[in-house]
């Protein structure tokens, strides 16, 4: 059935998916479907070229949080080109990992070279976390962790409640589950069986100021989540194999979850498991240098 | 009026896209409502946050959800929601604060919403429903719900006086004309006010007018209010609220913007708990000189 899209200037669209509609599936053209071995040679192309994307989107707006978006790529780039189908929907609940989706959605044609531009500058539809209704793939405004979990909640009650297929993948951090919120949106997920709803956990183990250990040592979250009844997957989140292989499956009975091993900065030497990529921009050298280990991969 | 409510939400059951949430409250109230609505009938926990965020999911999917706490349960804990996952989106999303005001009594502070609708009218595409008599609620959900956008639905105790024929549910509505200064009521405070006002002579009670959408906007102020106002020459605004984004300070603002500033301007609102005591919703109401006696003391006052 045809999506009716109106958008209010101000203030957005209000409910852009009427029955059935989707957003940010991948459009079958630009899907990596080739055989195998060519497979794996267009799944590193991609990667290294979204990564090179992000950093040059990043340097030229002079823009920081580029450690959380270079843990987040690798999980985005799999889901939106090797698992989401039509019926599926997105929910970016980091939202600060803006910069890594938006690549991911120019790597699927759904954004320009241009608009990539405009990342960060005044009158763009860029923001530095998802704005409300201004990109008709991205389903939310995020941007306060805590969010995501249970939006994506009610896209998959109201899924099964109309009957309609489909999942709802929603991209977490770990950070955000100091947030209490968050344990809400987990107790309801769970309580109602909402197997449609699948939160990925970037598991990068840095927050705002400090480790996730230093700060709110929540132990072994895969075993909190196994402790609510989901069944959990742990993988390494920067293998697009083991991504697509943990996301690719039929609706699970129970709810599920995947907590993905990141490494914050992931590709750019300087850049790993330090606190200070959560909010920098890179020096032009930086910038260089970053560019050639990120070509090398 | 919430069994009002659930009487007139179970007769929205039949909509498809009707849902209700409720934050683990509504006993002896919303179980018809539970009844009608099967599956689409969630009591989301006492877990409020999550319920306005789950509201709003639902509602990009085409649902337009109801969602059920007390006032101060629903506006000020999840505020957040309301405005990042409701508001930002203009979503419909109705949200139903039972209680307002001082309404939950002697339960205390915690319970009591005084900052509700002043907090939320700074949000985007809201709009704030306050009905001030039990047979307002069914036409007011009715208007919320054709509306389509994010609501807040404020709900207190009728005190519609016996023998008053109440002219139908809108914004504005002058309830009784006097002789004495221009007199707006925001809410079910009118009830007994109105109640006293009609029993004191023609010439020297209030001119009563009750307020019950908001916010306040210049333009949509009645010529006829704006003519009592010039010819009491003192107008009086009183609602259940404190004064910090209230209603009084809305219509200061209006009147002022449309060259219309009463020559004298009294405001009575929730002045919090001056006394450090608490008591019921009547006693808190005559600590802030709300009460019916006060009101009338204020505006029969030579």
């Amino acid at each position: 059935m045809a999506q009716k899209t109106t958008f209010d200037p101000r203030w957005g669209a209000g409910p852009i998916l009427a029955r059935g509609g989707v957003s940010c599936v991948a459009d079958p053209e630009n899907r990596v479907t080739t055989p195998d071995a060519q497979q794996e040679v267009a799944v590193k192309e991609l990667h290294r070229r979204a990564r090179l994307r992000l950093l040059r989107m990043h340097y030229e707006s002079g823009v920081g949080h580029l450690g959380g978006n270079l843990s987040a790529l690798d999980l985005l780039l799999t889901l939106h080109h090797r698992v989401m189908g039509k019926d599926d929907l997105f929910v970016l609940s980091k939202g600060h990992a803006a910069g890594a989706l938006y690549v991911t959605l120019w790597s699927l044609g759904r954004l320009s070279d241009e608009e990539l531009v405009q990342f960060h500058k005044d009158h763009t539809r860029l923001v530095g976390h998802p704005q409300a209704d201004a990109i008709p793939d991205i389903v939310f405004a995020t941007g306060s962790l805590g969010h995501g979990l249970g939006l994506s909640a009610g896209l998959g009650l109201g899924k099964r409640l109309r009957g309609q297929p489909g999942r709802v993948f929603c991209l977490m951090s770990d950070g955000e589950w100091n947030e209490g919120s968050t344990w809400e949106s987990l107790i309801f997920v769970a309580h109602h069986g909402l197997a449609a709803v699948v939160p990925i956990i970037d598991l990068n183990g840095l927050q705002g100021f400090g480790t996730t250990t230093e700060v709110a040592d929540l132990g072994c979250l895969a075993d909190k989540l196994r402790g609510f009844g989901l069944e959990v997957r742990e993988i390494d989140g920067h293998d697009p194999e083991a991504i697509r292989d943990a996301l690719s499956v039929e609706m699970p009975v129970r709810p599920m979850a995947v907590v993905a091993r990141t490494v914050k900065g992931h590709g750019v030497s300087f850049m790993e498991n330090r606190m200070e990529w959560h909010y920098l921009p890179m020096s032009a050298e930086q910038y260089a240098q970053a560019v050639e280990e990120a070509k090398r991969r | 009026m919430r069994t009002i409510l659930a009487a007139a939400l179970v007769r929205r059951c039949e909509d498809k896209d009707f849902a209700f949430l409720t934050g683990d409250l509504g006993f002896m109230a919303l179980e018809p409502v539970r009844a009608a609505a099967g599956a689409r009938f969630i009591n989301a926990g006492v877990a409020e946050q999550n319920m306005v965020s789950v509201a709003a999911g639902m509602a990009r999917l085409g649902f337009r959800p109801w969602v059920y706490s007390i006032a101060p349960f629903i506006y000020a804990r999840a505020f957040e929601q309301i405005r990042n996952d409701v508001c930002f989106h203009k979503l419909p999303v109705f949200l139903v604060g039972n209680g307002g005001g001082y309404a939950y009594g002697v339960m205390g502070a915690t319970h009591h919403a005084l900052q509700d609708y002043g907090a939320l009218l700074g949000l985007p595409n809201l709009k704030v429903y306050v009905p001030a008599f039990a047979a307002d609620v069914p036409v007011a959900a009715e208007r919320i719900a054709r509306a389509g956008g994010p609501a807040y639905f404020r709900l207190g105790s009728d005190e519609t006086p016996k023998n008053f024929v109440l002219p139908a549910y809108a914004s504005w509505r002058r309830l009784l004309v006097g002789g004495g200064p221009t007199l707006i009521i925001v809410g079910p405070l009118a009830g007994g006010i109105l109640g006293a006002a009609m029993q004191r002579p023609t010439e020297i009670r209030p001119t009563l007018w009750v307020l019950s959408e908001l916010p306040v906007l210049a333009d949509e102020i009645p010529a006829a209010l704006v003519e009592d106002i010039q010819r009491s020459g003192h107008l009086v605004v009183v609602e259940e609220h404190v004064a910090e984004g209230g209603a009084g300070q809305a219509l200061a603002y209006a009147l002022l913007l449309r060259g219309a500033a009463p020559q004298h301007f009294s405001h009575r609102h929730a002045l919090g708990y001056p006394s450090g005591f608490y008591g019921s919703q009547n006693y808190h109401r005559k600590e802030c000189g709300l009460d019916p006696q006060s009101i009338l003391a204020l505006t029969e006052k030579p």
